[in-house]
């Protein structure tokens, strides 16, 4: 218990600046056209389009694949370079100015209709300026919305910065024309999954790190690999960082410079699209026709974006004294090789700490806070001006001493903010006579009201969800001392790492780190005077019991949705159970128990707590996969 | 090097070994580079100069090196930082003297001396912080004697005394070690007892029918090469230091000279080699080219740097004098051409001597149409009948055409050769003006040599940035040896210390730190300079635990009682 914390009160951030404000004052077109010259790597030789393709087709990494390939497949050393080719040609971008020019021209309308301003840290683009000047960049954005890579793009060309080249998932290649025009705009495509696919992935890699070390374009994906539908950050995905820390680890570049990005929606556009794909409505086949009649989208208010460009990291510093380098000198760096035990963690450890660094860089709006309230009040009304505001303001204060990025505007009445973002949000609440909840019927007997009622409960989950990382260490000691059967230290931690160790598919918890992550819990309750921690003992306080109600009631949902989970496959799983019939038979269980009242919380009807669960349980060896049919 | 220094500081040389052994050292520096009379300076009119009449260089006025100076360290004439005159004895510690191996010793007849300058003189190699603590008077443990052997007999006669009255023996060449090797342990307690071979200098025959010649390990590179060439015949093992450095000094530290690829390193110089060692004398019983009788032994002497014994005597291929020499070389528009048309050369035709390197202005003329900044100039050595040098070099330059080369005349190549032996007098004069340094090298697959390269000048930078260094440091590189697999790497890294109250420890650091890169870019250890305590801490990683263990139980049974307690390597 040595592990000394930083008050996260002092957490500095940056300001931001509205980059719509000036949209709204002056030429769009002018904006599209201007000259653009942004400053580039340092060591960067230019190099056309045509000319990076022969570069990847030509080295010996892909040779070498190349033949070896040909080797098994019996195919001719010809034809696979022929694949490899064609391959290429479907992923590579082919970045246009002027289609940039085109997109930051429709862009400025859009984005002036759906949202009130986009907010951005300019110190951070400042940052990421010179960090582009002395070393290759990667960008790391966190993903909640479609909307992601081109409001980044949008961002950069604003900020006369280098243009990313973007990973983007092959569906967006569905839409005819819009997957080409994205392609122009930097966008590369790859495919969803090509696991055993050797010559796929030698030329995808081969690809990326050719852009990479030549510095010739930030590359820009998502880590968490796909678009949270629940706002949470998922568990990042390693493949990618593997492929651009590779070229440092190897040598072939002096440093890489790693930004992570955090993009906040006050109002997310997918809102109940999303929650709707969590309950099972399947998810629209993303498609051009789709996407317009998305046009009703457009005449609502989405409130603000918040932008942050977090400090870059130093993959060099990252792995400064946790890997060996040398690992690399005993075969020649273009064999392929699967990374090493160390690699592998290392990789992985900095995925979590680049997740968290999205995290806390999140915006957080006063709605998040009431959001939070809501759910945990749902069944009842609130007074809008006493008790909602009166609780707004508590969790405000508990919320800036855990640390949190909160804009709480301090010189509006806080009434005002509170009716306001009510009035944002008016889809998921009812407000009449003064008293607020959310806009959720009663549930009667039918599933599908549970199920219209679930939409409005998941929607508004998605909001607490932002805040989630905020509260999570000190939410999940609250509830390990609400299980544990004593107030003994070690118990209590027991409960602790249990708890963690289960949730961690669920949350963002750094592998290996539930001594630090107990010792936050407990600094944050001891400092805001909810904990009393001896030698011997965790003990609450008096004036504690406020915030550890409000902390447990924030992982009941979970907690309960785990539970029920286990009663299911204890109850009705039977062996002819499979990864694909799981979802939809949970679901029936779990509907069944709602409706008779026997389950509290709707929100345990997300497909994606289901998903974690499961994955949690065969992590834990609660649950076994096997292949095919067994036989006892 | 030219003609002329040689056979000038050859008669030097002969005439000191006919007078006594003391003389060495009243030519030599005792706190810095080579011979008294030869140094940089500047003038009264600020311009530099190199002073005395031993090299091409010698009396010539360089007026682009004070603007180099200057411009590249922030450097200034008026920021001096001279150098402490005279060696102070006082700082000394008297000598700690085993009293029955004087007794023992004198018996014998061999020469000694316990005096201060003497044992001071011995008691480093040439790394920045043995020369900067010289220069600033400061003294460490230093080797309480100082034994001159005339013969291999003398040295089994000091090695059994040695033995007997269990004394620390610290075998010394010509000093020109730059890896702490000849620093004595502090912590040892024993007496220190300095063997200098500098006295066991003669060729005792050359055999021309099998083309080799038996040498006593103390004779000095550029001695034994002006012997040679009396008979018409030469070894062609021309490391940088040859002017000081010895042959038994090469064998210890595995040496690698710059007409390698003609003639080969050491250890594929060498016929023979005895070597005197607490359990007695090593040797081979024939003079076989090649043999298979299990694990070469040479191959425990060659780098075992002075910790098993003594070398006294080695047999080493000689060949008949060339016909015809010429230099060259050609200018590249950049370091990765000039790179790549090194080891094209290398695997098509291994006939030449050459280096790649990115010149400093102040020496290298203008190049119509190369960007100055990036130009990188190889510099290239034919040897050979005339004919078949001429063929050569028009090969050469052939293929150096396809990689965007140009050749650019004997003159520079005969600069750049020249250079190799006055680079390490720039330093001192440096030193004068706050400005510390050194080279360190590496060797590299040919695959990892530009990123290497690039990765470990970076760090340098970046380091002396880190630790407060005032002005941008100079780390530049070049290519000094090529290899079918590979090449080496020579750093050059020096800096303007003003402002910084512990230079010496901010140079190690970055150093160190430096080194680290290289290990971690596919680099090696060391290609020729060696281990000695410098590089030490590195060695098990390098060679594997079980590697380390070998060594260590070949120490253990040669020298179970670590007389020669040097401390290298292990």
């Amino acid at each position: 218990f040595l592990y000394v914390h930083r008050d996260p009160m002092l957490k500095k951030r940056d300001d931001f600046e509205d980059i719509l404000e000036e949209r709204r004052n002056c030429s769009d077109l002018r904006y599209a056209l201007k000259c653009y010259t942004p400053v580039v790597y340092k060591g960067l030789t230019p190099c056309k389009a045509g000319v990076l393709k022969n570069m990847v087709l030509q080295s010996d990494q892909l040779h070498y694949v190349i033949n070896q390939v040909s080797k098994e497949t019996g195919k001719a050393p010809e034809d696979v370079q022929e694949e490899a080719s064609a391959i290429l040609e479907e992923m590579a971008h082919r970045m246009q100015l002027s289609t940039v020019r085109f997109f930051a021209f429709t862009l400025c309308k859009v984005f002036k209709t759906l949202f009130r301003s986009i907010c951005v840290n300019e110190e951070g683009i400042q940052r990421l300026q010179q960090a582009i000047q002395e070393h290759p960049v990667v960008l790391l954005p966190s993903h909640r919305s479609y909307m992601d890579f081109l409001l980044m793009s949008y961002i950069l060309f604003t900020y006369d910065l280098a243009l990313p080249v973007i990973a983007a998932g092959m569906d967006f290649m569905g839409m005819k024309i819009v997957g080409e025009m994205l392609r122009m705009s930097g966008a590369f495509f790859i495919r969803r999954s090509f696991g055993g696919d050797k010559l796929y992935w030698a030329v995808f890699s081969e690809y990326v790190k050719t852009i990479l070390k030549n510095g010739l374009a930030p590359v820009e994906f998502f880590l968490e690999g796909t678009r949270s539908r629940t706002a949470k950050s998922l568990t990042p995905k390693l493949g990618l960082l593997n492929i651009v820390m590779d070229p440092f680890l190897k040598g072939e570049v002096f440093d890489i410079n790693v930004v992570p990005v955090s993009i906040s929606y006050e109002r997310i556009l997918e809102e109940t699209l999303y929650a709707r794909e969590l309950l099972g409505v399947p998810k629209p086949k993303e498609s051009t026709s789709g996407l317009f009649k998305a046009r009703r989208v457009l005449s609502e208010d989405y409130g603000s974006i918040h932008v942050y460009f977090g400090q870059p990291v130093s993959v060099r510093s990252l792995a400064e004294g946790r890997v060996n380098r040398c690992q690399f000198n005993l075969t020649p760096r273009h064999i392929p090789k699967r990374p090493s035990d160390d690699v592998h963690s290392f990789v992985n450890a900095a995925a979590y700490r680049l997740v968290r660094a999205q995290e806390e860089n999140m915006v957080l709006k006063p709605w998040v806070l009431l959001a939070s309230l809501l759910l945990q009040n749902h069944h009842q009304d609130l007074d809008q001006d006493r008790a909602l505001t009166e609780e707004a303001l508590w969790l405000r204060d508990v919320c800036r001493q855990y640390g949190a990025f909160l804009h709480w505007p301090d010189h509006v009445p806080p009434s005002e903010v509170v009716s306001s973002s009510l009035d944002l949000h008016r889809g998921l609440v009812r407000i009449s006579e003064g008293r607020v909840r959310l806009a959720v019927e009663h549930a009667g007997p039918s599933e599908e009201q549970l199920l219209n009622q679930a939409v409005v409960v998941l929607s508004c989950a998605s909001y607490r969800n932002q805040a989630l990382h905020v509260f999570l260490r000190p939410a999940l000691l609250a509830s390990a001392m609400h299980i544990a059967t004593s107030s003994n230290k070690q118990e209590v931690f027991n409960s602790f790492s249990f708890l963690r160790n289960m949730f961690s598919n669920e949350f963002i918890l750094c592998p290996g780190a539930t001594m630090q992550d107990f010792e936050e819990a407990c600094f944050l309750l001891v400092k805001t005077g909810v904990l009393q921690i001896t030698e011997q003992e965790v003990l609450s306080t008096h004036r504690g019991h406020r915030t550890l109600a409000f902390l447990t009631r924030m992982m009941d949902p979970f907690l309960q949705g785990y539970q029920v989970i286990c009663m299911f496959l204890c109850e009705e799983a039977s062996e002819a159970l499979t990864e694909k019939t799981f979802i939809p038979a949970v679901r029936g269980f779990m509907v069944k128990q709602l409706l008779s009242g026997r389950l509290r919380y709707t929100e345990v009807l997300s497909s994606d707590l289901q998903k974690n669960a499961l994955a949690a349980l065969l992590r834990l060896g609660a649950v076994l996969k096997t292949k095919g049919y067994v036989d006892y | 090097c030219g003609s002329t220094s040689n056979t000038d500081a050859g008669g030097l040389f002969m005439w000191m070994s006919l007078i006594g052994h003391s003389l060495r050292q009243e030519i030599m520096k005792w706190n810095g580079w080579g011979y008294v009379d030869s140094k940089f300076q500047f003038n009264k009119k600020g311009q530099a100069e190199f002073t005395g009449k031993r090299y091409r260089l010698s009396g010539m006025v360089m007026p682009a090196l004070k603007e180099w100076f200057e411009s590249t360290f922030g450097a200034s004439l008026q920021h001096k930082t001279p150098a402490s005159a005279i060696p102070n004895s006082s700082a000394v510690q008297p000598p700690i003297l085993n009293e029955a191996f004087v007794e023992d010793l004198k018996s014998t007849g061999i020469p000694f001396s316990q005096d201060a300058e003497d044992r001071v003189f011995r008691a480093h190699g040439h790394c920045l912080h043995e020369i900067f603590a010289l220069r600033e008077g400061k003294v460490g443990r230093v080797p309480d004697m100082v034994v001159w052997p005339s013969n291999h007999n003398d040295v089994v006669k000091i090695v059994e005394l040695a033995c007997k009255h269990n004394v620390c023996l610290i075998p010394y060449g010509g000093g020109t070690s730059v890896s702490s090797a000849l620093e004595c342990p502090p912590e040892e307690t024993r007496t220190i007892v300095s063997v200098d071979t500098s006295q066991m200098n003669r060729i005792l025959w050359i055999d021309e029918k099998n083309l080799t010649a038996h040498v006593e390990a103390g004779i000095v590179g550029q001695e034994l090469e002006r012997l040679l060439n009396e008979s018409g015949y030469c070894t062609g093992h021309e490391p940088d230091s040859m002017e000081f450095s010895s042959l038994g000094g090469w064998v210890a530290t595995r040496a690698s000279g710059m007409k390698k690829n003609i003639y080969g390193n050491i250890e594929d110089l060498v016929v023979h080699i005895r070597m005197v060692t607490p359990q007695g004398v090593i040797e081979k019983s024939c003079q076989g080219p090649r043999m298979s009788t299990g694990p070469d032994i040479h191959h425990f002497i060659l780098g075992s740097e002075g910790t098993l014994g003594v070398v006294t005597e080695v047999t080493m291929k000689i060949r008949p004098m060339p016909e015809y020499q010429k230099y060259g070389s050609v200018v590249f528009p950049n370091f990765e051409q000039g790179v790549a048309c090194l080891r094209e050369l290398t695997l098509i035709t291994n006939v030449f001597a050459g280096h790649a390197l990115k010149p400093q202005k102040f020496y290298i003329t203008k190049f119509k149409g190369f960007d100055p900044n990036r130009l990188c100039v190889a510099t290239l050595l034919f040897e050979g009948d005339r004919e078949r040098v001429l063929q050569h070099e028009k090969q050469v330059y052939d293929i150096a055409a396809k990689f965007g080369g140009l050749a650019a005349g004997e003159d520079n190549g005969q600069r750049g050769y020249m250079l190799t032996f006055v680079i390490a007098y720039l330093r001192d004069l440096g030193m004068d003006y706050y400005v510390i340094g050194e080279s360190f090298e590496t060797s590299v697959p040919w695959d990892r040599v530009l990123d290497i390269c690039r990765n470990v000048k970076e760090r340098i930078i970046r380091e002396c940035k880190e630790r407060g260094v005032q002005f941008p440091p100079l780390s530049t590189c070049r290519v000094t040896q090529t290899y079918d697999a590979g090449a080496c790497v020579y750093f050059y890294f020096a800096f303007n210390y003003r402002g910084l109250s512990d230079p010496v420890h901010v140079y190690e650091q970055v150093e160190h730190a430096a080194r680290d890169e290289i290990l971690a870019n596919g680099g090696s250890l060391s290609h020729h300079h060696g281990v000695g305590k410098l590089r030490k801490e590195w060695m098990r990683e390098t060679v594997s635990r079980v590697g380390m263990g070998m060594l260590k139980s070949v120490k253990d049974y040669v020298d179970p009682g670590n007389i020669f307690g040097n401390r290298n390597l292990l």
